[in-house]
C-alpha cells in the first residue's frame, strides 16, 4: 500500500508493465517530450526512449491505426487521444478495425492494444472536451471497456489492460487526476467485476468512473437521512458483470444507475434495463437512470455544474425513491 | 531479360486471371456469400509489387485485393472457399472477399473502408523497426484512397519516422463509378507524396516488368529506411462489383482500356524475348485454369460454417464471450427473475 494520486497510479502502471514488457510501446500527441496533456506520461521518453515512448503528428485516425498494425504484427501499443471527444476523428479505426480484426479475420490475429483517453467535466473545457462518450464504445462489439474510478484501480486496471488479447479502451476522468488514495496490493476485483465501495440495505447505487464520488457523497449524506444506500462501482463495461448488481437489487429492491454522460442512449440506459428485466420480481420501484442533461456540455462553470448529476440530485431522487419525500425542485 | 522470374510473374499474373474468373463464376452460380466481389481483372501488374516482397514482410489490401494475396502465396482453394462464406476459408468464412487476411502470409487484412488498412502498415512498420527486423510492410489501395485523409496521415507518420512502408496505388481509373479526373483536381498522385518526404513514382501497370523493376528499387529503399509511394496505372476491366455494369462509361473507352491487358503485354514480351513458345504459355494458361477450375469446386463442396461459429472470435479464446440471445431470454423468462 502506497498513498499516491490517480495520476501518479496511471504513470505508474505504464512505468511497470513497460519494464515487463518490452513490446509495449507510446504512441499519441503529446506524450513524449511533453510528458502528456495531463501528465500522465511524464518523464518516460526519458526512461524508455523514443522508439517506445513516440511523439505523434496531431492525427487521431493514424494514431490508431497505426496501433492497430503495431499489434497485428506483435507490440502491444497504448494509443493515446488526448480528449475521448476526438475519438470522432478515430472512430473508423477504433469501430471497424480494432474492434472487428479478430472476428473478421476468423481468429486469426487479434488486436491486444490499449486506447487511453480521458472524459467527463470539471474544468470548463466546453463542449468538445468535455464529454463522456463510453457508450460509443460499449455499442461495438470487440472492444473491452475499463473506467477506473479510484487510485487503486488506476493503477490495476492499467495493468490488466495491458495483459488483455483484446482492444481495450481505457477511460480515465479529467476530474479525478488529483485524487489522492492508496494503491492496494492487488485489485480490488478481478478483471470485469465491479466492487461494492458501500454497503447498504435500502437501495442500489450503480455507478462508474467519477460519478462512483459523487455517489458515495450522497450515500453518505442519506444515511445522515436514514436511507441505506449500497454503491457499486463497475469498473469495467466490457467485460460488463451484473450479477453482483443483480444480487444487491435482490436485497434493496430498488436501484439507480448513474452516469455522467448524456442520458438518452447512454451505459446507464443499457444497464437499467438489464437490471429491469433481471429483477423484475424484485423491484419495488422502478430503476431509476440519473444522467447528464441532453445537451452540449456548456463552458460557463455553473452551467458546466448544472448540466450533470451532482451528490445532491443522487440523494434527493434517492429519497424520493425510498421515502417518497419529494425534493423541493420536484 | 533473365529467363524464371518474368516467366513465374506471368504465370502468376495468369493465375490471378483465371482465379478472378472463377469468383465471376461462383457469383453466377449463386455460391458467393453476397455480390460484393471486386475483381482485380486488368491490375495483374501489381505481380511486379509482390514479387519484390519477401517472406517476413507483411501487407493490408483494399477490396479489390485478391490479386494481391494470390500473388504472395495465398491457397487459392481457401480464398475461394472465404469468398464462398466457407468454414475452410481462410477466416472461417467470416470475412469473405473484402476482409480475407492470413498471418503466416502476412496479410495483415483486405478492407471494406476505403484507406481503413493504409495506417496499419505504419505500425507493422514501427514493430520492424523496434524489433530490428528488416520487413517492410506494403500498403495496397486504389485511387479512390487518394482521397482519403487518412492516407495524408500515414504518410506523413512514414515520413517523419522514416519507416520501411511502402504505399503502392492501384489506379485503376475508377473510384465505383467516378472516373479519377472527377474526383481529383490534379492526377499526379506520385508528387503527393514527394511533397510529404516520400519516394514518389509512376509505372505503366500494364508492364509488370516495369513494375518490377521500379517496386524492387522502392521497397530496397523503404529497407533503408526510405518509405516509398508506386503509382500503377492500370485499367479496371469490368465494373466496381459483380452488379455493375459500367453505364458510366463507354464500350469504346472500355476497349481502349482492355487493350491495356497485362497478361497481352507479358505474353508479347516474352516471346518477343525468345523465353517461352507459345505451346509453353498455352501450357501455363491451361493450368492455371484447371488449378482455379479445382478451388471453384472445392469451394462449392465445402461446409458452411457452423451457426455457433459466429460467436468465437469477437474476443480471444478464455476470455468472457458474447452472449447468445437465447441464452439471454432463458435467463430472464424461463425460470423468472434470477439474481
Amino acid at each position: 500500500m502506497s498513498t499516491t494520486t490517480y495520476r501518479e497510479a496511471l504513470r505508474q502502471a505504464l512505468i511497470d508493465a513497460m519494464t515487463a514488457d518490452a513490446d509495449i510501446i507510446l504512441l499519441g500527441e503529446e506524450v513524449g517530450v511533453y510528458g502528456g496533456a495531463y501528465g500522465v506520461t511524464k518523464g518516460l521518453i526519458e526512461l524508455f526512449g523514443e522508439s517506445r515512448v513516440i511523439d505523434a503528428p496531431i492525427s487521431e485516425a493514424a494514431i490508431v491505426g497505426a496501433a492497430v498494425g503495431a499489434a497485428l504484427t506483435g507490440l502491444r501499443p497504448v494509443a493515446e487521444l488526448m480528449y475521448v471527444d476526438f475519438a470522432g476523428l478515430a472512430m473508423d479505426q477504433i469501430a471497424n478495425q480494432a474492434a472487428k480484426s479478430r472476428s473478421m479475420f476468423g481468429g486469426q490475429m487479434g488486436v491486444p492494444m490499449v486506447l487511453r483517453s480521458q472524459g467527463g467535466t470539471g474544468r470548463s473545457a466546453a463542449a468538445q472536451h468535455s464529454q463522456s462518450l463510453e457508450a460509443w464504445f460499449l455499442h461495438t462489439p470487440g472492444l473491452r471497456l475499463a473506467m477506473p474510478a479510484t487510485v487503486s484501480d488506476a493503477y490495476h486496471l492499467l495493468r490488466q489492460a495491458l495483459t488483455q488479447p483484446d482492444p481495450v479502451v481505457f477511460l480515465e476522468h479529467k476530474g479525478l487526476y488529483a485524487l489522492k488514495g492508496e494503491v492496494g496490493d492487488a485489485p480490488d476485483a478481478p478483471w470485469g467485476a465491479p466492487a461494492i465501495r458501500r454497503a447498504g440495505s435500502d437501495l442500489t447505487l450503480v455507478a462508474w468512473s467519477r460519478m462512483v464520488h459523487e455517489s458515495l457523497a450522497a450515500a453518505e449524506a442519506l444515511a445522515g437521512a436514514g436511507v441505506s444506500a449500497e454503491v457499486i462501482d463497475l469498473r469495467c463495461l466490457n467485460p460488463l458483470d451484473l450479477g453482483p448488481v443483480f444480487a444487491s437489487v435482490a436485497r434493496t429492491g430498488r436501484a439507480m444507475v448513474v452516469t455522467e454522460a448524456a442520458l438518452t442512449g447512454s451505459a446507464a440506459s443499457e444497464i437499467a434495463a438489464r437490471i429491469g428485466e433481471h429483477c423484475f420480481d424484485w423491484l419495488e420501484e422502478p430503476v431509476l437512470r440519473i444522467g447528464g442533461e441532453d445537451i452540449p456540455i456548456p463552458v460557463a462553470p455553473a452551467l458546466e455544474r448544472a448540466a450533470i448529476p451532482t451528490a445532491a440530485l443522487i440523494a434527493d431522487a434517492a429519497r424520493w425513491l425510498v421515502h417518497r419525500e419529494a425534493p423541493p425542485w420536484a | 531479360m533473365s529467363n524464371t522470374a518474368p516467366l513465374a510473374r506471368y504465370r502468376t499474373m495468369r493465375r490471378i486471371r483465371s482465379f478472378e474468373e472463377r469468383v465471376g463464376e461462383l457469383f453466377l452460380k449463386g455460391e458467393s456469400a453476397g455480390s460484393m466481389l471486386h475483381l482485380s481483372i486488368g491490375e495483374e501488374g501489381v505481380v511486379g509489387v509482390t514479387d519484390a516482397m519477401r517472406p517476413g514482410d507483411s501487407f493490408t489490401t483494399h477490396h479489390r485485393g485478391h490479386g494481391v494475396f494470390l500473388a504472395r502465396g495465398a491457397d487459392p482453394a481457401r480464398m475461394m472457399a472465404e469468398i464462398a462464406g466457407k468454414a475452410t476459408g481462410y477466416c472461417g468464412g467470416k470475412g469473405g472477399s473484402m476482409h480475407i487476411a492470413d498471418r503466416q502470409l502476412g496479410h495483415l487484412g483486405a478492407n471494406a473502408i476505403v484507406g481503413g488498412g493504409i495506417p496499419h502498415v505504419v505500425g507493422a512498420g514501427i514493430t520492424a523497426r523496434n524489433r530490428g527486423l528488416d520487413h517492410v510492410s506494403v500498403a495496397f489501395f486504389g485511387d479512390g484512397a487518394m482521397s482519403q485523409g487518412i492516407l495524408y496521415e500515414a504518410m506523413n507518420m512514414a515520413a517523419l519516422w522514416r519507416l520501411p512502408v511502402v504505399f503502392c496505388c492501384i489506379n485503376n481509373q475508377y473510384g465505383m463509378g467516378t472516373r479519377v479526373d472527377r474526383s481529383a483536381g490534379r492526377v499526379a498522385f506520385a508528387e503527393r507524396a514527394r511533397a510529404f518526404g516520400l519516394a514518389g513514382a509512376w509505372v505503366d501497370g500494364a508492364d509488370v516488368e516495369a513494375v518490377h523493376r521500379m517496386a524492387a528499387d522502392l521497397l530496397a529503399g523503404a529497407r533503408a529506411g526510405q518509405p516509398a509511394f508506386l503509382e500503377l496505372s492500370v485499367y479496371r476491366f469490368y465494373g466496381h462489383a459483380r452488379m455493375d455494369k459500367s453505364p458510366y462509361r463507354t464500350p469504346e473507352e472500355e476497349a481502349e482500356g482492355r487493350r491495356r491487358d497485362p497478361l497481352a503485354t507479358a505474353r508479347g514480351a516474352l516471346l518477343a524475348a525468345g523465353i517461352a513458345t507459345e505451346a509453353e504459355l498455352d501450357r501455363i494458361d491451361a493450368e492455371a485454369g484447371a488449378e482455379m477450375d479445382a478451388a471453384l469446386a472445392a469451394a462449392i463442396a465445402a461446409p458452411a460454417p457452423a451457426p455457433e461459429a459466429m460467436f468465437r472470435d469477437v474476443y480471444a479464446p478464455g476470455t468472457p464471450q458474447p452472449q447468445p440471445q437465447a441464452d439471454r431470454l432463458r435467463a430472464i423468462l424461463a425460470e423468472g427473475s434470477a439474481a
